[in-house]
């Protein structure tokens, strides 16, 4: 399965959204992401894709957009 | 011998503009000398921390040797090794003096510690962060230098802005442009002047003039229920006014003087008393205390909550670690019974926030949203934030058992 599909279906679970149409929105603004959220998308990038990130690699503005996530994901893929 | 506690008048001013002026030639012209500004901030350190302080500079010295030891070991050690006990044991060790600055005056009938100085909270979360980014492996390349030129970086030291070490080091090692740093000095100097005008007059007016008369109006009105009477709540108000243009003041300060050094620190206020939620105040109140909180704290806690499962519902999770993380920021501020009720009243108000929140998400035809609830919603949640201030103040504990 491809890493956006995974991201996307994550985002989707957590956000209780479909994000994927607003691939460019701001998910903190929004109020869709919060803290807990970005911890809980963490452990499922564990969790699904094997991904470790720890939180301290978590600056804000670099996660803050689905498209900016899944370039995240992908280069620590 | 002259001492000064930091941006505190005139002719500390004077003294900093003098001291930059070559720093900023130099700056404008590519060049970033690490002896002249190690020199300025040895003067400026000896300014705030010598003379009849003197007793401060020493525990400053034995602390900063301390918590170099730590992180240097510390990251000379997770280059070969990671154990999570060691890793917990270093933070401990790295926390240990401030928990005996805090803890003393509760238990020494309000006798302050020896080991104390001024700024040695804002120097422990910069330790502290430097440890569990080491940990984390984000930083990899710990310098003891770049440390301590972070730690004892002199426009933050006595209350912040709680800076970053990998962002502090970027910005340290590098130089702006010529136009990148004309624009710093331009923010810089208007911050420094809008910093007058809140320190020096409008938490003046709020804290010199005003407040010691509604306390003592405050004291002589009691006996009504709970001892309450209007100049508490008039007393309620000057505080939180004072507490913002004080703090914020010196924050633009600090900050101010930073941007003429080039370098960025992160701002500490963004317009607080316009927030929509107590969560959207956090975002804007002591910004950078808030967001190490945040994510070394309340990050980490949730992360570890969930990894072990410790909480089945998710919901659950962030609502204790809300309480906790408040509660320990209300223990930082000292173990008095205020600054615990106020750690705890926080706690719950984000609680309450959150659940509020997902029930709007959940009920979004039902629940009316328009300009009225708007200001609404910004004047409770001043106001609630204004009580928790009244709270923090102490004057409750001044009319209740005094």
């Amino acid at each position: 399965m491809d890493i956006k599909a995974t991201v996307l279906g994550i985002l989707n679970d957590l956000t209780g959204n479909d994000v994927s149409g607003a691939m460019d929105d701001n998910l903190f603004d929004s109020g869709l992401m919060d803290s807990m959220g970005s911890v809980q998308l963490l452990l499922q990038l564990q969790g699904d894709l094997g991904i470790n990130v720890p939180v301290s690699e978590f600056e804000r503005s670099e996660w803050d957009t689905p498209n900016k996530i899944i370039a995240k994901v992908e280069s620590l893929a | 011998m002259l001492s000064f506690e930091p941006y505190g008048n005139p002719t500390y001013f004077a003294l900093l503009g003098v001291a930059l002026l070559p720093l900023m030639i130099g700056l404008l012209y590519g060049k970033r000398s690490r002896l002249y500004e190690t020199l300025i901030s040895i003067f400026f350190l000896v300014l705030t921390f010598g003379g009849p302080k003197w007793t401060q500079g020493v525990a400053l010295i034995i602390y900063i040797l301390y918590e170099v030891a730590l992180t240097w070991g510390y990251a000379v050690y997770r280059k070969h090794k990671n154990s999570g006990p060691l890793f917990y044991l270093t933070v401990i060790l790295a926390i240990i003096p401030l928990t005996i600055v805090k803890v003393t005056p509760a238990v020494e009938n309000g006798q302050s510690s020896l080991i104390g100085f001024l700024g040695i909270s804002y120097l422990t979360f910069r330790a502290v962060q430097t440890i569990m980014e080491t940990r984390d492996g984000t930083l990899k390349d710990y310098q003891v230098m770049t440390f301590l030129q972070f730690m004892l970086f002199f426009p933050t030291i006595s209350s912040g802005p709680i800076d970053r070490y990998r962002r502090f080091e970027a910005d340290y090692r590098s130089v702006p442009s010529r136009e990148k740093y004309l624009g710093m000095i331009q923010k810089g100097i208007r911050y420094i002047f809008v910093g007058f005008m809140y320190k020096f007059i409008l938490a003046y007016y709020f804290g010199t003039l005003l407040m010691p008369q509604l306390k003592m109006m405050a004291m002589n009105s009691r006996g009504g229920f709970l001892d309450l009477s209007w100049p508490v709540l008039g007393y309620m108000y000057a505080y939180s006014a004072d507490l913002f243009f004080d703090f914020a003041g010196y924050s633009l300060f600090a900050v101010g003087t930073s941007y003429i050094m080039g370098i960025a620190t992160p701002m500490n206020f963004n317009q607080p008393w316009r927030s929509l939620n107590i969560k959207d105040f956090w975002n804007r109140w002591h910004i950078t205390l808030s967001f190490w909180f945040r994510d070394f704290i309340y990050m980490r806690l949730v992360f570890w909550f969930m990894k072990h499962k410790v909480f089945k519902k998710p919901t659950t999770t962030a609502n204790v670690t809300y309480i906790i993380n408040m509660l320990i920021m209300g223990f930082w501020h000292g173990v008095t019974w205020y600054y615990i009720t106020y750690g705890l009243f926080h706690g719950c108000a984000l609680v309450i926030n959150d659940t509020w929140l997902r029930y709007k998400k959940k009920h979004r035809a039902s629940v009316p949203h328009n300009g009225f609830t708007q200001i609404f919603a910004i004047f409770l949640t001043a106001n609630m934030v204004c009580f928790s201030f009244l709270i923090f103040s102490g004057l409750l504990d001044q009319i209740w058992f005094h």
